[in-house]
């Protein structure tokens, strides 16, 4: 057969992400991928020139609505270190409960997608069960299902109470539980083996020189975490980065898998060391300088470059999504797979554009 | 799929993980932020809500020949992040763990009520 383009999304039934992908196709076999982004920018980086840098924050939360709270906790980390503010330990480790948290919900919430892109509904159904719980500690503890508005400049807005503390303990033990139990279905079940195993392998090389970020470099055999840089309460706290070497779909749903019991772990270790003190350092003036502050999202690394002259508005937001740097990663993998794998691999890399284009 | 099989059983056997939505409601949590209300009583009108609003959808005029102000939050633009509630300094904001209604139009809240001497001059 001749070679045919067929367009692969935006509005795609497998793939809920405004993703536009030229598929140069022979034989129902992939030879070339050409992506086209785009189709959801909203500008967000823009609006600091008319939301001061408290206000900032509502809006850097709404770059992504999975990792709203990651992404305002680094927004806050590079505003301190600008202003030279000391955050409470309390605060942080606080802010590391919540940002655990947020990285379960979204594993468990990509999880089941990505059953569902290869029609496996029933275990969608299942993730997402559980993760129901995780959405049930967030809008109890901080009055939000997803876009929690608990970090601010100096701190956190919300406490947790004792009690709070031994129920998210118990929530957080029974979803283990229940991951645990369909762990048998997502790793060796035939169906998922035969649909994932070998199917848009990235070499260690190829992860590391195309800049890939987070799982899909780690499904790679690079341990990188941008935890290690231990921000927030990350120092005290006892991990190490989790890494499989196949750099198939299936390694990257494996490492995302182990993330998910890890974060758990993470969560019940933050609430043992909960320290007393304060939930927020005063915050007096305006920023005046520039910083680079990362974060380890779900997805990757996240960055955040910011410029402050000493005024209420910010000069520059610039945020560099983990998203934007796993793009060239999936145009390596993309060729010399079958048509019907494209919409599995493409949601191995966990895209979230909306995300990539602010 | 003969893995996913003690799965299946259990749901079969276990309680539905769903509610009958419209008709059974879970509680809301405590701490859940819903719906924002004035109480215009206490409202002293000292636009501090509408400064600190990241949306900016709260407008809050004075009539001084009335002596009347009011208070105006668009619902459809608020992002309910109850950073108003927090800057209020008497309080008079608050939030109730409901959702808002459905709505076919689009309706403003808007409440006019008294402007209040500040208090150190009340005593004069
Ligand atoms: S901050 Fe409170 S008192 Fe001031 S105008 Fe707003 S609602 Fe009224
Ligand atoms: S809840 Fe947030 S968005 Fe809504 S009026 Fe208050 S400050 Fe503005």
């Amino acid at each position: 057969m001749a070679r045919t383009i067929i367009p692969f999304g935006p509005q795609h039934p497998v793939l809920p992400e405004p993703l536009h992908v030229k598929l140069v196709v022979e034989d129902e076999i992939v030879l070339e991928a050409i992506p086209a982004l785009g189709y959801v920018h909203r500008g967000l980086e823009k609006l600091a020139e008319i939301r001061d840098y408290h206000q900032m924050i509502q809006v850097v939360e709404r770059v992504c609505g999975i990792c709203s709270n990651i992404h305002s906790m680094c927004y806050c980390q590079g505003i301190e270190e600008i202003m030279g503010i000391e955050v409470p330990r309390r605060a942080e480790y606080l802010r590391t409960i919540w940002s655990e948290l947020h990285r379960m919900h979204s594993h468990l919430l990509w999880l089941g997608l990505f059953a569902d892109a290869f029609g496996f509904e029933a275990l969608f159904m299942q993730f997402w069960r559980i993760r129901e719980r995780i959405m049930d500690i967030n809008e109890a503890t901080t009055g939000s299902r997803v876009i929690t508005s608990v970090n601010i400049v100096g701190g956190v807005r919300q406490d947790l109470t004792p009690e709070m503390c031994s129920w998210i303990l118990s929530e957080v033990d029974t979803a283990v539980k229940e991951i645990k139990e369909i762990q048998n279905t997502i790793l060796n079940d035939y169906t998922v083996c035969a649909r994932t195993k070998g199917v848009g392998v990235l070499t260690k090389e190829q992860a590391y020189d195309l800049g890939a970020a987070g799982p899909t470099l780690r499904g790679s055999g690079v341990a990188s975490d941008m935890r290690l840089l231990k921000y927030a309460a990350f120092d005290k706290l006892d991990f190490e980065p989790i890494v499989e070497q196949d750099g198939d779909c299936y390694a990257r749903s494996t490492v995302r898998f182990r993330e998910t019991l890890q974060s758990a772990e993470l969560v019940k270790q933050a609430i043992a060391g909960l320290p007393q003190g304060d939930l927020a350092a005063p915050c007096k003036g305006n920023p005046e300088g520039e910083i680079i502050t990362r974060v380890e999202q779900p997805r990757g690394e996240c960055l955040y470059y910011m410029k402050g002259s000493g005024k209420k508005f910010l000069d520059r937001v610039r945020i560099r999504t983990p998203t934007f740097a796993n793009v060239p990663p999936l145009l390596a993998m993309l060729p010399n797979c079958e048509l019907a794998d494209v919409p599995v691999i493409i949601l191995s890399i966990d895209p979230c554009i909306s995300c990539t284009e602010r | 799929m003969l893995n996913m099989t003690p799965t299946v059983l259990k749901n079969l056997l276990q309680k539905s993980s769903t509610r009958m939505y419209p008709i059974e409601k879970r509680e809301p949590f405590e701490r859940y932020r819903g719906e924002l209300f004035n109480n215009i009583d206490e409202c002293i009108f000292c636009k501090k809500c509408q400064i600190k609003c990241p949306s900016q959808c709260i407008t809050v005029t004075k009539d001084k020949e009335s002596g009347t102000g009011t208070w105006i939050c668009d619902p459809f633009a608020c992002v309910y992040c109850s950073i108003c509630v927090d800057a209020c300094p008497t309080q008079s904001l608050y939030m109730k763990p409901v959702h808002r209604a459905p709505s076919a139009e689009r309706d403003m809240m808007e409440q006019t009520g008294k402007i209040k001497l500040p208090k150190k001059k009340a005593k004069k």
